[in-house]
């Protein structure tokens, strides 16, 4: 058991140097798609040579086998001498050290050329230090797939220059995906995602990706209490407040009001705030559901996003009761994503319950998960039982 | 992200442009249609968005539980079922609109004359995992 103990933390460090490890290559003249190749053979060597063999010191092993890699690879190639040429001609990566080539990474990886499944494998490879095997595991694909997704993303960005600055705000859409979909599978991907965006911040002090960490954290906290043992979910207002992770609500409390002290507002900021009002009650009926629509108000403004809007009005069915909520779901589109579930519950709300019964199967049919799908289904049962008793 | 299933059936889908049986077919025009789904399968690896494919036998049989301590019931097949499929594609793309490209594809598949087929495929959508934002 010891010995597995010790596996795993190499495996967390493994995972942290991959970056830096990436870059050296680079900056040593190797392309990208070349060095990230190299790094993740010399992982795949770490992971079965460090549980007998474990080195004095881990970054540079792994520099030194990665290198190798990739002058073998160079060598075994066909079309070497093209290769070296190019790489002759490749522009110096220029100064800046391992913090900036991180950060390059980190944009490389979003880069808007790639779509939102390619730059999610991509970074969780290059920048989270995660094995093909990994990410197919946490993304329910075959490891050949995955393999393929992944040298098509690379292709994708291989005339992208490395030591350009991207946009921070594809950085963040893809932690937040990471964060918010995938599969529990042996790779904790919330984990993940929030390691790499705390990795992010000491890269960057864009208000947006403090924004992203805190939204994470304040939901992370929750996760204990948001789900039964057999699976089923528990709404906010029955969770069990006890079990929420208060050192992580501090934490995210903190790098939100840091954030929002700089005065640049954003969507990810917005909502975390509305996830720190709801960490901030200790009880459910006393949520400060006033300032957490005065919020969604913002989140509207900042996104015009209809998702924003639908859950504006559960907000103000909590703040000026049902009849002002199902008010505020007028106008918009009833095929929306929980439309329907959030209609039934503003119409239960409101007394009207054989209409949300009804409105409770329509929303079961119309889920997207299969958690969410049998919640609907017992609300409606629970209803049809009180109807007819 | 998302997972759809490709569904195509022996029998209950609407009637195919192209719809003339198999066993109608030149043996070249089936070696082409096996061609054909060998290629769209791997065109699907080449692009990361295969994750599985099967076919089924056409004959199946029912099956229900008869109480403690009895064998199961086994009943049919039944000739009058509606419903019969013939076997899956599962793909894992980025939109609807790229699964219904990629369905159409399939679809074009060549039959009787080395004609596309037109058949109908029927795709559902997978059921995610909940999301972990939740407000």
């Amino acid at each position: 058991m010891a010995g597995r103990v010790a596996v795993q933390v190499d495996e967390a460090l493994l995972r942290s140097l991959t970056p830096a490890v990436i870059g050296i290559l680079v900056r040593r003249g190797a392309d990208f798609a070349a060095a990230e190749d190299a790094v993740q053979g010399s992982l795949l060597e770490a992971l079965r040579v460090w549980p007998d063999a474990p080195p004095r010191d881990p970054k540079p092993w792994l520099v030194k086998v990665a290198w190798r890699k990739f002058i073998d690879a160079t060598r075994a190639d066909a079309s070497r001498r093209r290769r070296e040429e190019r790489v002759e001609a490749e522009p110096s990566p220029g100064a800046g050290g391992a913090t900036d080539d991180t950060l390059q990474l980190y944009f490389l990886c979003a880069h808007p050329s790639l779509t939102p499944a390619s730059a999610v494998a991509l970074t969780l490879r290059a920048v989270g230090g995660l094995t093909t095997r990994q990410i197919a595991q946490a993304y329910l694909v075959p490891e050949a797939t995955m393999a393929q997704r992944i040298s098509r993303a690379k292709r994708t960005v291989a005339d992208v220059r490395f030591d350009q600055n991207g946009d921070v705000a594809t950085v963040v859409r893809v932690l937040y995906l990471v964060f918010n979909e995938g599969y529990s599978g042996d790779v904790d991907l919330a984990a993940e995602a929030i390691r790499l965006t705390r990795q992010l911040t000491t890269l960057t002090d864009h208000p947006e990706v403090a924004g992203l960490l805190a939204l994470m954290l304040l939901h992370h906290a929750r996760r204990a209490a948001r789900t039964r043992p057999d699976g089923s979910l528990v709404p906010l207002v029955d969770q069990d407040r006890s079990r929420w992770d208060t050192a992580l609500i501090a934490e995210g409390v903190d790098v939100l009001q840091t954030a929002l002290a700089r005065d640049r507002l954003g969507e990810f900021q917005a909502q975390a705030a509305i996830a720190a009002l709801h960490a901030d009650a200790p009880r459910a009926e006393e949520t400060d559901w006033v300032q957490i629509v005065e919020w969604y108000d913002e989140l509207v403004r900042l996104t015009d996003s209809p998702i924003a809007r639908l859950n504006r009005a559960v907000a103000v069915g909590e703040a000026d009761g049902p009849q002002a909520g199902l008010r505020a779901l007028v106008g918009l589109d009833t095929a929306l994503p929980r439309y329907t579930a959030v209609s039934a519950y503003l119409h239960e709300r409101s007394g009207d319950l054989a209409t949300a019964a009804r409105l409770y199967v329509d929303a079961a049919a119309a889920a997207s998960n299969l958690a969410e799908r049998d919640h609907l289904t017992r609300q409606a049962a629970r209803l049809n039982a009180a109807l007819q008793g | 992200m998302a997972k759809y299933l490709l569904l195509k059936h022996y029998r209950g889908a609407p009637p195919a442009v192209n719809d003339v049986p198999m066993d109608r077919w030149t043996p070249e025009e089936i070696s082409d249609h096996i061609q054909y789904m060998r290629d769209f399968a791997a065109q699907l690896e080449s692009t990361g968005e295969y994750v599985d494919g099967q076919a089924l036998a056409a004959e199946g049989t029912w099956v229900r539980y008869d109480g403690e301590g009895r064998p199961p019931v086994t009943d049919g097949p039944f000739a009058e079922t509606k419903d019969l499929i013939a076997g899956w594609m599962v793909i894992d793309v980025d939109s609807y609109d790229r699964a219904l490209e990629l369905a159409g594809q399939l679809s074009a598949a060549p039959g009787a004359g080395g004609e596309p087929i037109h058949e109908w495929l029927e795709i559902r959508p997978f059921m995610h995992e909940p999301p972990s934002v939740t407000d």
